[in-house]
């Protein structure tokens, strides 16, 4: 059995196989692989007796369940108007710079993967990054690119 | 720097225990279920994330269900750009969201609540998770029968309307339904559900222990109490405020804006634009530009541009696609205000896109696409030689 079969044999003892379990289980997936391979996504419709298209078509309804490969860390800048006014430009940039990578992009070593996310809920501290489940408010280009490389050393 | 003209308020953040919760709720259940909605009912709360339906009345209607199973949601969904008081509400105090939620339970006979954190959010979950643990033990030792569990988002602002909220706890893609059948009769799981935002739970608790009357002392006649704000953009003092609810623009921009404040965005991208001339006549509250507490302000050195863009492309990215005036109408706002600016279309082409976004208004399926029209009409309205030149 392959550990994704297993990650998803264990999601499912957890939270059931209910249709309303679907959603718990692939953000369990993605919060152990960063995204929801192929296989994964069909293993998880036979193990909840859905159709593949199904668990597909809720898959890529949203953001945080991405269905292409990801780094081992996630690095969301906030590009909303408030933070739009307080320098992600400059963030982004930086980062694009240090990592040499665009967004949208994943790094070649696979440790990063830079995207923008919509609202993040700190229009008042910006410009605001989200490192995985992390947040850090108020980031200058230096500390972000600190951050980012205390991420590179774990 | 204090603000002096608009008056604080601060019901919110009251520190309050676990244990002070569970004592507020022991004294609810001695009052019949008719009681505490009428308690509520009487208070005037009107919902506190952005639509202002009377919370008592939505209570009442799910109570009058003959249904054995209901639902209590909290609708910690917050993406509204802009807005970020429930975050800190969720943060701060927890256990006065719970006891919302218990009374809530109480009053309209559900025995299960959850609260729908969104993804953006996850860093909160260990800790409310604890705190929904401690609560649920609480509960059981007094006998109380509900309970509270926590769901988590996955990124999709169109998850904050009720009904594509249900839509994704139930597994699916957050795409809203249609209404009627309103959630008071077939919600979560097809059964009659009430969904309240984080912060108006926080004041049903505020209000069982205070009381309908001391809470009705704030705010005006339309809008009663107190209502907490994100206040965000050029203001020296950027931040969250709990304010008494009905007061002047004006007086806001004289406390909060930096002296040069050109327009405030009242209500978050789908709000209003308000420009400086109507700073004075215009009224926060339900008798004037309700809202769901964001407030962006805006100063002179700031292009009304790129604000619309800005809020253009968030819809265009966050629209479900279900419906089609919401999915093409938001792309054409987009690219015609692009086609205006670089001078591909003539000045008179905003009028007709001004026709779009109300047709929107009336055949777009959900809030997102039909609030479009909000800022777009009063940017536009207000701001033209800035979207032209």
């Amino acid at each position: 059995m392959s550990s994704t079969d297993s990650l998803i044999k264990t999601l499912v003892e957890r939270h059931g196989k209910d249709r309303n379990s679907l959603m718990p289980i692939l953000q369990g997936i993605v919060k152990e692989e960063r995204y929801l391979s192929e296989e994964a996504m069909l293993t998880v419709a036979e193990e909840l007796n859905l159709s593949a298209a199904d668990v597909y078509g809720t898959a890529s309804f949203y953001t945080f369940l991405d269905t292409t490969p990801r780094g081992k860390n996630i690095i969301r800048i906030c590009k909303t108007i408030s933070c739009h006014m307080q320098g992600k430009d400059e963030i982004i940039e930086a980062i694009e710079e240090a990592l040499k990578i665009k967004v949208g992009e994943t790094t070649h070593d696979k440790k990063f993967t830079l995207l923008t996310a919509n609202c993040l809920g700190w229009c008042h501290k910006g410009p605001v990054m989200l490192v995985n489940d992390e947040v850090y408010p108020q980031v200058t280009t230096q500390s972000a690119l600190e951050i980012i490389e205390n991420y590179a050393k774990k | 720097m204090e603000n002096k003209i608009v008056k604080k308020v601060d019901l919110i953040f009251q520190e309050c225990n676990a244990d002070e919760v569970i004592s507020i709720i022991e004294k609810t259940l001695q009052k019949s279920q008719d009681d505490v909605i009428l308690e509520v009912i009487d208070s005037g709360l009107k919902g506190r994330g952005g639509a202002g339906f009377p919370t008592g009345l939505k209570w009442k209607f799910t109570k009058n269900e003959d249904n054995p199973v209901k639902y209590v949601i909290c609708n910690a969904d917050e993406g509204e750009p802009g807005t970020f008081k429930d975050r800190e509400i969720l943060d701060r105090v927890g256990y006065k969201i719970l006891g919302g939620m218990t009374i809530c339970g109480y009053a309209i006979g559900a025995k299960e609540g959850y609260i729908y954190l969104r993804g953006e959010y996850n860093f909160l979950l260990k800790k409310l998770q604890e705190q929904v643990d401690n609560f649920n033990k609480l509960l059981q030792n007094k006998n109380v029968d509900f309970k509270v569990f926590l769901k988590s988002g996955s990124g999709a602002y169109i998850c904050g309307e009720e009904s594509a909220l249900f839509e994704s706890m139930e597994g699916k893609r957050g795409e809203p339904r249609n209404k009627p059948p309103y959630p008071t009769v077939a919600g979560y799981n097809s059964k009659p559900t009430v969904i309240n935002n984080v912060e108006t739970l926080v004041y049903v608790t505020m209000i069982l222990k205070m009381g309908a009357e001391n809470f009705k002392q704030f705010g005006t006649h339309d809008s009663r109490g107190s209502k907490v704000f994100s206040v965000s953009g050029d203001t020296p003092i950027a931040g969250i405020y709990e304010l008494e609810l009905g007061m002047p623009l004006q007086d806001f921009v004289d406390d909060f804006g930096d002296g040069d404040t050109k327009a405030v965005q009242v209500g978050g991208a789908s709000g209003h634009c308000v420009p400086r001339k109507q700073f004075k006549d215009t009224i926060i509250g339900f008798e004037g530009i309700p809202t769901g507490g964001s407030m962006m302000v805006f100063n002179s050195s700031r292009s009304m541009y790129n604000v619309l863009h800005d809020y253009l492309e968030f819809f265009t990215e966050e629209s479900c696609g279900q419906c089609t005036p919401c999915r093409v109408g938001c792309q054409q706002l987009l690219l015609g205000i692009e086609a205006v600016k670089k001078g591909e279309r003539k000045p008179a082409y905003l009028e007709e896109l001004k026709k779009l976004a109300s047709t929107m208004k009336v055949a777009a399926k959900c809030g997102l696409g039909q609030s479009v029209a909000n800022p777009f009409n009063s940017i536009v309205d207000n701001f033209k030689e800035e979207i032209i030149y």
